[in-house]
């Protein structure tokens, strides 16, 4: 089966400032990649431009074989950093809202989702707490039968019981076709779900590679790793 | 059920570890059915993959086998829990012997210090 996402060399700047310095990776179908790096690293540029929301400077950049476009927009399920719904519909309002844009949206997973999370479905998004949003935006992207998961800084703002639940909630509807690209600060509490890892440090990768077999070479946990680049 | 795993070592290697324990403890008899992939890594809560993996590298030490379509067993032989068994008790004396002797106690001191303790 052919990598659902492949990115070569990919460069990105604005004005000048050379966010991405031609990053190459792979992401294989059912496989959990995880972005760690720094703020301002680069990461939310890297995954913004796989969803078709940023254009490259150069390099390629290929969503199921396809450059970035409406096509991969609908096999791709983007939760971003922050809040990007319509502020004056209620939980129940978003979740038609999304069923009438995404074919592949399933509305009684996202209503047991946000069940699971503990949301009522009868308020305004206006009038929810930013974790709780957070909580919603992970709900609505999980509803989604994509090819491609994107989750930028995911799990951050949500408290330490809900991010287990959000976790299972990842792992309960894990698809073999699909693949997750998670950029976050809280390795410890996500390194387990990743297969593999990409370091990106002032735009650049400065490692990559499996999980496990970091493990083994560097004799320490990835958030061990982490603290040993970044330091 | 609540793992922790350490994530300084292999977690596969650690999941290995955990169903070997249950195999020796009895908890898992010859033959019984391992939990899918699926089921392990949301228990666990670690990567699918990663069960995978473990799974295997547990096939390969022939200690589980997978039918295809119906999921991932132990073995029936019995004689593969007893070789388990050896092998734990084997390791766990050669950890206690080399930290004893990197505190200068002998041989003979420490087979003294195990019947002292195996005679109370």
């Amino acid at each position: 089966m052919e990598a659902i996402l492949k990115l070569h060399n990919l460069n990105k700047s604005y004005a000048s400032f050379p966010a991405l310095k031609n990053v190459t990776l792979e992401l294989k179908p059912g496989r959990i990649m995880g972005i760690l790096g720094p703020n301002g690293s680069g990461k939310t540029t890297l995954i913004k431009i796989v969803a078709g929301l940023l254009r490259p400077s150069g390099g390629e950049v290929l969503v199921c074989g396809m450059a970035p476009g409406v096509q991969t927009k609908a096999l791709v399920s983007y939760l971003p950093d922050v809040n990007h719904l319509p502020n004056w519909l209620t939980i129940h309002g978003i979740i038609q809202y999304f069923n009438t844009f995404y074919e592949d949206f399933d509305p009684d997973l996202a209503f047991a989702l946000l069940e699971r999370l503990g949301i009522d479905q009868r308020r305004k998004v206006t009038a929810l707490s930013k974790g709780t949003r957070e909580k919603l935006q992970l709900s609505l992207a999980l509803a989604r039968k994509a090819r491609l998961y994107l989750m930028d800084e995911l799990l951050e703002g949500i408290d330490p019981i809900a991010r287990t639940v959000a976790i299972d909630t990842i792992l309960e509807n894990y698809n073999p076709e699909g693949s997750l690209l998670i950029s976050t600060h809280l390795i410890t509490d996500v390194e387990k779900l990743l297969d593999e890892v990409v370091f990106l440090k002032e735009g650049e990768i400065i490692l990559s590679g499996n999980t496990e077999d970091l493990r083994v070479e560097k004799k320490r946990s990835i958030e061990g790793i982490y603290k040993e680049i970044f330091s | 059920m609540i793992e922790v795993f350490d994530e300084n070592i292999p977690i596969y290697i650690q999941i290995m570890d955990l169903i070997k324990k249950k195999m020796i403890s009895k908890e898992l008899l010859p033959g019984e059915k391992l939990p899918s992939v699926r089921d392990m890594s949301k228990q666990l809560e670690v990567n699918p993959n990663t069960v995978q993996r473990a799974y295997l590298e547990m096939e390969r030490e022939m200690l589980v086998y997978t039918k295809r379509g119906q999921g991932t067993f132990i073995v029936e032989e019995p004689q593969v829990v007893l070789k388990l068994r050896q092998e734990m008790v084997l390791d766990r004396v050669a950890n206690f012997v080399r930290e004893m002797e990197a505190f200068g106690f002998s041989h003979d001191e420490l087979l003294n210090f195990i019947e002292r303790y195996l005679s109370k």
